[in-house]
């Protein structure tokens, strides 16, 4: 700030500084990531804490590259909401390497290329995810089984030296991947859905996961750190879009339930979609870009190669958010 | 109690009003100061030419600079006494620069030259009616100044639906519209009548904010039918003159166009009581009720002549300049954060705040969050005009309507990220005003260029008295003089409507 800026009206001034609303997403992202680690084992927890761990010192030593001042950026909480998000999307069982690679192409290339905080185009996350899904595709395959996880010491032995040589039968394939495989391979859903990874609504124990993204959501939304709208488009047009295809043929389409609770649909609707700097900053723009990213996200569920499509919609929107931004910029006050 | 049948404006803050510090106390009638200085310009406009020379005895309300072209304004002496000087002194404002002003030493009798008001207004041509107006220096008092007498013309050019009278104090700590009704309620009902007369508005409206119940029980009882009293919601800021008309009419003022395109005229309370004043009495603007609050020992409003030192007014309250603290000129969201308490008091001067504590967190990036835009009354995008500002693209500016911003402050108000973002849009309007600037003049140059080839190849041609064939290149330059002409009215209107009532919240 510059000594004239400083003396410019308001002289007044009431908000949450962006620490502090970063520090809430962390908040409202905690008991979620607890109950995954209940689910899913200590691998959850272990990668929050490497991702972190990885985007800090990434984060300092990209500040000191660009010569930012570094007590002001270094914990603006921001680079730990892209790592924690980054590290709820891959598996538990990710060998600590991919876990670096992915804090390093976020933090470096899709932030502070770009020019560092609020100036990134892509969601670094989601852009970090991609990135490790397709460089590593095999290791990011495999998952635990809910509820039927491998102890502390075991976690660690597979994420230090990764899952090859490490045969237990405790790795799986996520529900949305069992169920790609069993359609792929013209089963009927009533048929796949006979798979022990399936509970009474989505993935077995993991149906509940959602929940809890779901309150932290909601609480965050109620501090008006998202905002309600965007969340509410995406998940009320993938159930539309469900529902309509679950009518039409319920044996090869999903539930509409079930889109909701699988995979990251919830996550993303509260915590990765809501991310303000690459999405759409109008009121209708974020209603579109929530709408885009959730038509897309189905689509490539649906028919796509890959599992769950949440994050290649992510991307695909951010790409379009300065479009649609210039599109549907409200009408000022008098306007004809 | 708040009337019925109201509508909204998009956006909006609750603030803290903080009026309780100031409203309590009756208003002090502050003393003669040492010395009065004057301004020559008060307003917005061209300043007023000096008629009197260093050493001439004036009395009180007597004119010493008169108008100087429409848009301008004469001034009076607020007090007899000697002329001093007639030099450059430091007036309100941010950079502490100094202007035109007009010196008197008071010799302490403070009397009155010669006034005579109008017996019956009411018979009198609503044209005369804004002459006096006029020559009583009468401008927006609630912190735009602009001169009176313009917007009441277009009243006379233009049927007028409603008169608005703004009593909306919107801005936190301010209460001087407050007191001045609860002490003058007389004169501004008068005062009302009167601009009421001046431009012959079918509708009178007196708006007041719902936390003034003294002032609107003052009000009630000198209010016939002729004048409705509607009390409004405590919005910033809703005493805008765009936000009001919205929120009393439903109505949306044009974007780049003026309340009277709608067949509306707002006047703030304070130019009403001064009307009431000029054509009752035949008294000049010459005092102003100031608000004097914030960290000082005894924060009350005063009763001020124009030209009394800042100082002067501060030190009524009991405070000395300490320093470390600010000195807000205005209020807390929209006023000057000022050097010194050197500068005078002039008509627009509303309010003297001193803030011990300023924001002063360090400025982080955007991170596009969209509360800036959620509170906007213009309904403008922050975000983007901050970004465009940044990058001066003026072109994106324009097509996001920069022009429309008040420069409320509401977006800053709430940034997380602390960015002075109103101070980005001035910096980008002045460039863009200069830009415009400099086009106009370099049509100017041109005109002056075209127009000498022109003369010399007349003379050249009355020289050689040959051929009389030149016909074809005149009507050439005729054509291209014209196009200018043109080009140049068109430039003169769009300043007209930028510099127009922009800016102006807690006024008119
Ligand atoms: S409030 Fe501040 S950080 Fe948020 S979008 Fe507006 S300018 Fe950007
Ligand atoms: S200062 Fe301008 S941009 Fe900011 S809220 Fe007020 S009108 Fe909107």
């Amino acid at each position: 700030m510059n000594s004239s800026s400083a003396f410019s009206s308001p002289h007044i001034h009431q908000a949450p500084s962006v620490q502090q609303v970063m520090c809430q997403v962390i908040l409202a992202l905690v008991p979620g990531i607890l109950f995954s680690t209940w689910i899913y084992g200590w691998g959850v927890l272990i990668q929050c804490f490497l991702a972190v761990l990885f985007a800090q010192v990434l984060e300092a030593i990209m500040l000191r590259l660009r010569k930012q001042p570094l007590q002001l950026f270094l914990f603006d909480g921001s680079a730990v909401v892209t790592a924690l998000l980054f590290a709820l999307c891959i598996t538990p069982y990710t060998p600590w390497w991919i876990n670096l690679v992915g804090m390093a192409f976020a933090i470096s290339i899709a932030k502070h290329c770009y020019g560092g905080l609020g100036q990134n185009i892509f969601n670094p996350a989601m852009a970090a995810y991609i990135f490790v899904l397709l460089c590593f595709p095999l290791e990011l395959s495999l998952h635990p089984a809910a509820g039927h996880y491998p102890g502390l010491r075991d976690t660690l032995e597979i994420i230090a030296f990764g899952i090859q040589g490490y045969s237990d039968g405790v790795s799986g394939a996520t529900v949305l991947a069992t169920l790609k495989t069993g359609l792929d391979g013209m089963g009927m859903i009533s048929e796949i859905r006979t798979s022990p990874v399936f509970g009474q609504l989505a993935g077995k124990g993991s149906e509940w996961i959602p929940v809890f993204w779901l309150a932290g959501g909601i609480w965050l939304a109620y501090q008006k750190i998202i905002k309600w709208q965007v969340p509410a488009a995406f998940l009320a047009v993938l159930f539309v879009i469900s529902l309509i295809f679950y009518w039409y043929d319920d044996s090869h389409y999903i539930s509409p339930l079930f889109t909701l609770l699988a995979g990251g649909s919830m996550l993303a609707a509260f915590f990765i979609i809501t991310e303000p700097v690459s999405s759409s900053t109008t009121p209708a723009g974020r209603i579109i870009f929530a709408s885009g990213v959730a038509i897309i996200a189905y689509v490539i569920r649906t028919w796509g190669n890959y599992p769950d499509g949440v994050a290649f919609a992510v991307l695909l929107m951010n790409f379009s958010a300065p479009i649609i931004d210039r599109l549907t910029r409200p009408k000022v006050v008098g306007e004809t | 109690m708040i009337s019925e049948g109201l509508h909204r404006f998009p956006g909006g803050l609750k603030l803290p009003t903080e009026k309780g510090l100031s409203n309590g106390h009756e208003s002090l009638i502050t003393p003669l100061p040492d010395e009065i200085i004057l301004p020559l310009k008060q307003h917005v406009g061209h300043p007023a030419e000096p008629v009197i020379s260093i050493g001439d005895n004036v009395y009180k309300g007597q004119v010493i600079a008169r108008a100087n072209g429409y848009v301008s304004l004469p001034v009076h002496a607020s007090t007899s006494g000697k002329i001093r000087d007639i030099g450059l002194y430091a007036v309100p404002d941010a950079l502490g620069l100094k202007a035109p002003c007009i010196k008197i030493e008071p010799d302490g009798l403070d009397s009155w030259c010669d006034i005579q008001g109008v017996g019956d207004f009411a018979s009198m041509d609503p044209l005369t009616l804004q002459h006096v107006i006029r020559d009583a220096g009468i401008s927006g008092m609630g912190g735009a100044a602009f001169p009176a007498h313009v917007k009441l013309k277009e009243g006379t050019q233009t049927e007028v639906n409603v008169l608005i009278i703004n009593a909306v104090e919107c801005e936190p700590f301010i209460t001087c519209d407050d007191r001045l009704i609860r002490e003058k309620p007389g004169y501004i009902v008068a005062g009302t009548r009167m601009i009421r007369h001046a431009v012959q508005a079918r509708r009178c409206i007196i708006a007041i904010e719902e936390d003034m119940p003294e002032a609107r029980d003052a009000l009630l009882p000198l209010l016939d039918d002729d004048i409705e009293l509607i009390t409004v919601p405590t919005i910033y800021p809703q005493g805008g003159e765009k936000q009001l008309i919205r929120v009393l009419t439903g109505l949306d003022v044009p974007s780049n166009g003026l309340p009277i395109d709608i067949g509306i005229i707002m006047h703030n309370v304070a130019t009403a009581a001064a009307t009431y004043r000029a054509v009752h009495r035949g008294e000049p603007l010459i005092s102003r009720y100031v608000t004097v609050t914030g960290h000082v020992p005894s924060p009350r409003n005063l009763q001020v002549l124009l030209g009394t030192p800042v100082r002067h007014c501060a030190n009524q309250c009991g405070y000395q300049e300490r320093s470390g603290d600010s000195i807000i000129l205005g209020g807390a969201m929209m006023g000057t954060l000022v050097r010194n308490m050197h500068m005078p008091v002039i008509k627009s001067t509303h309010c003297i705040l001193v803030k011990r504590v300023l924001n002063r967190a360090p400025e982080m990036p955007c991170i596009r969050c969209g509360r800036c835009s959620d509170v906007c009354p213009a309904r403008l995008l922050p975000q983007q005009l901050y970004w465009y500002a940044r990058s001066q693209d003026q072109d994106r500016l324009r097509k996001h309507h920069l022009f429309e911003c008040i420069e409320c402050g509401c977006c800053s108000y709430v940034c997380p990220s602390n960015i002075p973002l109103v101070h980005y849009y001035r910096v980008a309007k002045n460039k863009i005003n200069q830009h415009e600037k400099s086009l106009f003049d370099a049509m100017q140059a041109r005109q002056r260029y075209l127009t000498r080839k022109e003369r010399l190849a007349r003379e050249a041609e009355l020289q050689s008295e040959k051929r009389p064939d030149t016909e074809a290149t005149k009507t050439e330059t005729q054509d291209k003089k014209a196009y200018i002409r043109e080009a140049v009215k068109r430039g003169r209107t769009r300043r007209r409507k930028n510099h127009g009532h922009k800016g102006d919240v807690s006024d008119e």
